[in-house]
């Protein structure tokens, strides 16, 4: 009765998340990304995909999970947003699977902090716990605390 | 439905075009008001409109349109005389108008509105009624009793065919007993229209190919025409279109100038005036008919014609307009245009008929306007309209093309294949002109974003009651359209200064010397792979007194510092925020909110404003922008390991400082880096410090070897860049920065390198606030003393200032100074009564400089502990001396005032707004370590 969606799956942290695969536009591997000083810390860098510029968030950061090894290889999932392509660094990459809302829950009470807007629902997996995250939440940064540029405004003449 | 919409929008598109460029031939037509060639292409654009808005079932655009066709249409057959307040009834009605295509952008249907009073004025004014005087942009009541016009235009005059030659001729002008103003002046212009005439011919017996002369000639025939017309003399008309089109042939060069030629014109020239001379004492023209002469010049123009194809006519039908187009209009209007054309068909003389002169019509070539001024340019069938965002994602591809090309070339040059190498040279040079192409297609035309300035310039005036001649030269350059969008505020602004502050009053300028009307010329050409558009006007220039005045007045500078800067340091006072030497905030301009602005923004797109003016006889503004922004030159540079590209726009220059016996030659001045450039002082950041990029943070990040600089200027200020190192320039692609990276600081976008990696584009100015260097420069204490001004300008010297004990301000020439030192207090030490430091592996001697200066406390020590040394060095010796904490360097105009009985200062001077005393170091050298003494003295 229920329809199902497709949903990409992914590990970070020891924990398996889930985003719907509309979101997403590609998966790819581990790049060399370029820092970006002064930027906010979720800010991993940015990336060049096939010519496209691509800002990659720090989805450990994002989530308040503790630091990966300094030596991890993290694979990407570029998320479709409206401003443009959107890169979330994650440990490993999981397979696609069919789930229906139906069978989400909403997030244990021990999910707390920021993760709790994140995370659309959880769902039974067997074996394993699968976070559903929303995309439209996770490539919204809060704003970022610096004091805004102190460049003159070009005013409108 | 969506198809609809489609056509709704080209028709709005094409109606904003056509109405902008209304604006511009109404301003055309004040200045010449019997120019037909204009008032048919007005004429033309209202009917166009009034047309389509009729098969949209736009209503009120329907009846605007109309109103103003009638009037038009009217003026165009010279039966009415064009005056100002017709020209602002007609720009109300295109302001209307445009008011309602812009709402019609958001909602499928016209607002509701009111147009009744405008169009009724509009009316009345088409039935020569003089209208109730509309302001520019908003409708009176019209008033109930409109006086009656001193000559009475006919309701409607019959189509009179042109070929009929005695006919109801002079129109309205039989009946007005006495010759109005406006005759007057045509008689008198053209007369010394014809004096000048004359003289051309004279000159052309001589010199029978001069194209400049056949050329004056022409257009002094066609102005000659134009006016005729335009006054109902149809005698003088006929004759001058008969002249007119002998010239036109010359022009061409299809006939040569024959001896015969001459006479006639001189006869022509004779009969003319003859003419006038019956219009001055009579109001009307003689009966007399002049067939001869018509037909002596139509034979002339005719008979020896090389090629009979050539469209001989020049006259009523202005333009190469569309054949449907023409004859829909000729079926509407059949009465005006047929008598035009007929006239056209027989003043024309050759037997060209009707039909082939529509035929002549059709190659674009064939009836090119008489002068070069753009024209409605109908390219309809070389030319495609394509969505602007199209262009771009075309551009963005092309950047990715040319990237992609980039990784490419490195493999083949690895690469021993030749078939391979080959194909990507191929490639190579396809990218390359492919880039080239599509950046034209984005090319746009200044006149573009000049269109709206003759209207401008005309409302301006008007406002300040002042008068201006607008003169654009080089229409045609070409630049990127975002540029393009970029440069049009702050040449408004600009426009708006030159106008409002520029430009005097007619009658000052008499009282000045020069003609009543100033002129303001817009000029844009290229130059060596830059856009510099000038914008020159011949008003009254920037008073540097006032400038400097004011910059005392608002507290930014000193007399005496304002009396000492030279003119162009006081010129750039202008670009400071906030300055404004208007004497009162107009609404056009002076509220101070403008040159920096205007500055920034064009700095903004890699661009520069350079001023110039001379008192009293006006004032040019240089600006110079690239040509595109997409693709630009920058310079790579490294630094904490992560690859920046630096615009070439704010390069200066690169410096490498070589470690020497005294370091690498970066100084810190209380936590600033500075270095010195040839005798300057320049301010550096620190790139690794600044960025955060340092793996230890709260590291200085002094470079400890020989350090890469990159001098670079922002806002006009120079400083310089310390990277970790300098690589080559290339040609980068610019890309935004995404949305989560918009609010970070001094990058203006990033780039894809050959190598595929990114790297960050800095922004110069966003860096140079970001790291203070600018702001410390601009944010000088404003002055809370000013001594009287200077009238003489000092020298400028260069002053270390520093405390000494107390608030006391005291200073040196930087001369004398070798280097700045800090010294922790335990490592002073002392020996044979004399305190001294290790330094540099030698023994330096201390002097206590506060104990030689009178009634000056001894300087406190700084709360870490540490003393401030200036190393002062002369005769192959180094002394320290101790100071309180240093201040600044300054270089200012130094005016001491001697103060004797002060023991150890040599005077005092204001610098920076601070009384400050000017150490002898002489002086106290002799008194502490004679041995030294006689070195240092102060220039």
């Amino acid at each position: 009765m229920d329809r199902t969606h497709p949903y990409t799956t992914f590990r970070l942290a020891g924990l398996l998340f889930g985003l719907r695969a509309s979101a997403v536009l590609e998966l790819t591997r581990h790049r060399e990304l370029t820092r970006v000083p002064l930027a906010p810390p979720t800010v991993a860098g940015l990336m060049n995909l096939r010519g496209r510029l691509v800002t990659v968030l720090d989805l450990r950061r994002r989530l308040d999970l503790p630091p990966g090894p300094a030596d991890a290889r993290p694979m990407h999932v570029v998320l479709n947003t409206p401003d443009g392509p959107l890169s979330l660094l994650v440990d490993e990459v999981g397979e696609v699977t069919e789930l229906s809302e139906a069978d989400f829950e909403p997030p244990p009470e021990s999910v707390r902090g920021v993760a709790r807007e994140l995370i659309l629902g959880v769902c039974q997996l067997p074996g394993s716990l699968l976070l559903i995250l929303n995309p439209a939440t996770v490539a919204n940064l809060p704003p970022p605390p610096a004091a805004p540029r102190p460049h003159p405004t070009p005013a409108r003449l | 439905m969506e198809a609809l919409d489609e056509i709704v929008k080209e028709f709005l598109v094409e109606s904003y075009e056509n109405l902008d460029r209304l604006d511009q031939d109404f301003v055309r037509l004040e200045k010449s008001p019997a120019d037909r060639e204009t008032l048919g292409n007005l004429f033309r654009v209202l009917h166009t409109l009034k047309s389509s808005a009729g098969m949209f079932g736009f209503q009120r655009l329907e009846k605007l349109g109309h109103a103003g066709e009638h009037l038009l249409g009217r003026l165009r057959d010279g039966r009415l005389a064009l005056n100002s307040a017709m020209v602002t009834a007609l720009l109300a009605d295109a302001d209307t108008i445009r008011g309602i295509l812009r709402q019609l952008e958001t909602s499928p249907t016209e607002t509701a509105g009111d147009d009744r009073t405008l169009i009724e004025t509009l009316h009345l004014l088409a039935d020569g009624k003089p209208a109730p005087a509309l302001p520019a942009r908003s409708v009176p009541p019209a008033s109930p009793n409109p006086p009656p016009l001193p000559s009475p235009v006919p309701k409607s005059l019959p189509a009179a065919p042109a070929s009929s030659t005695a006919a109801g001729a002079p129109a309205a002008r039989g009946d007005a007993p006495e010759v109005d103003e406006l005759t007057r002046e045509f008689v008198l212009e053209t007369q010394e229209n014809l004096a000048q005439l004359v003289r051309h011919l004279g000159k052309l017996e001589d010199a029978p190919g001069d194209h400049a002369l056949i050329s004056a000639v022409f257009r002094t025939l066609h102005t000659l025409r134009g006016n005729s017309s335009f006054f109902g003399f149809t005698k003088l008309e006929r004759i001058a279109r008969a002249a007119e089109d002998l010239l036109e042939r010359l022009r061409s060069g299809a006939l040569t100038l024959t001896l015969e030629m001459t006479e006639v014109l001189h006869d022509m020239v004779e009969v003319v005036r003859e003419l006038l001379a019956a219009i001055q004492s009579t109001g009307r023209e003689t009966p007399h008919e002049y067939r001869d002469l018509i037909a002596c010049l139509a034979q002339l123009t005719g008979v020896t014609a090389g090629s009979p194809s050539r469209a001989p006519n020049k006259a009523a039908w202005p333009g190469p307009a569309a054949v449907p187009n023409l004859q829909s209009q000729l079926q509407e209007f059949p009465s005006p245009t047929a008598a035009g054309l007929s006239a056209t068909a027989t003043a024309a003389a050759p037997p060209a008929d009707f039909q082939s002169q529509l035929g002549d019509f059709q190659p674009p070539a064939a009836a090119a306007p008489a002068n070069s001024e753009p024209r409605a340019p109908d390219l309809a069938e070389s030319t495609v309209r394509v969505d602007v965002g199209l262009l771009d994602s075309l551009m963005t591809l092309v950047g990715e093309l040319v990237l992609a090309r980039n990784r490419l070339l490195p493999f083949a040059a690895d690469h021993a294949e030749t078939a391979y190498v080959a194909a990507t040279q191929r490639l190579d040079t396809i990218t390359t002109e492919l880039q080239e192409r599509v950046m034209k297609t984005r090319m746009q035309p200044i006149s573009a974003i000049w269109s709206k300035f003759p209207r401008l310039v005309r409302d301006l005036a008007h406002a300040c009651g002042k008068q201006v001649n607008l003169v654009l030269e080089g229409q045609g350059t070409e630049l990127d359209r975002t540029l393009l969008e970029a440069v049009k505020d702050p040449l408004t602004h600009l426009i708006r200064n030159s106008v409002d502050h520029g430009i005097e009053p007619p009658a000052a300028r008499v009282a000045a010397g020069k003609p009543p009307a100033g002129r303001l010329l817009l000029r844009a050409c290229h130059e060596g792979g830059l856009v510099i558009i000038e914008i020159t006007d011949d008003g009254r220039g920037i008073d540097l007194a006032r400038v400097r005045a004011k910059a005392v007045e608002r507290g930014l500078m000193s007399a005496a510092q304002a009396a000492g800067l030279n003119d162009r340091e006081a010129m750039d006072l202008i670009f400071l925020p906030g300055f404004s030497t208007a004497e009162k905030t107009t609404h056009v301009s002076g509220r101070g909110v403008g040159m920096d602005v205007v500055k920034t923004n064009l700095e903004n797109i890699g661009g520069t404003l350079d001023l110039r003016s001379r008192d009293g006889a006006g004032t040019t503004l240089r600006l110079k922008v690239p040509l595109t922004l997409a693709i630009i030159p920058a310079l790579l540079a490294s630094c904490g390991g992560e690859r920046f590209a630096i615009p070439q726009t704010s390069l200066l220059e690169l410096l490498r400082l070589e470690p020497g016996p005294d370091g690498n030659g970066i100084e810190l001045i209380y936590g600033a880096p500075v270095c010195r450039l040839r005798g300057q002082l320049l301010p550096l950041v620190l790139l690794s410090r600044e960025l955060r990029l340092a793996a230890e943070p709260g590291e200085p990040g002094l470079p400890s070897g020989p350090a890469s600089i990159v001098v670079v200027q922002a806002e006009g200020h120079r400083f310089g860049l310390v990277v970790d190192q300098i690589h080559d320039p290339e040609e980068i692609v610019v890309k935004p920065l995404g949305r989560l990276l918009q609010g970070v600081p001094c990058f203006a976008g990033a780039t894809i390198l050959g190598d595929g990696r990114v790297a960050l584009i800095l922004d110069v100015v966003g860096l140079a606030l970001h790291s203070g260097v600018v702001e410390r420069i601009r944010e000088r204490p404003p002055a809370e003393e000013t001594a009287p001004a200077g009238t003489t300008t000092e020298p400028e010297q260069t002053l270390l200032v520093f405390e000494l004990g107390g608030a006391e301000r005291m200073a040196v020439p930087l001369d004398v100074v070798a280097r700045l030192e800090q010294f922790p207090r335990a490592s002073i030490e002392r020996t044979g009564g004399q305190e001294v430091v290790q330094y540099q592996s030698r023994i330096l001697p201390l002097v206590r400089v506060a104990a030689f200066v009178a009634g000056c406390p001894a300087p406190e020590e700084n709360p870490d502990g540490s003393v401030d040394v200036v190393v002062y060095a002369a005769h192959g010796r180094s002394i320290g001396l101790l100071v309180g904490r240093i201040r600044d360097i300054v270089r200012v105009p130094l005016k001491l005032q001697p103060s004797p009985g002060r023991r150890g200062l040599l005077g005092s001077a204001i610098v920076q707004h601070h009384v400050t005393g000017l150490l002898d170091l002489p002086g106290i050298l002799q008194e502490a370590q004679p041995s030294l003494a006689g070195a240092g003295e102060i220039s």
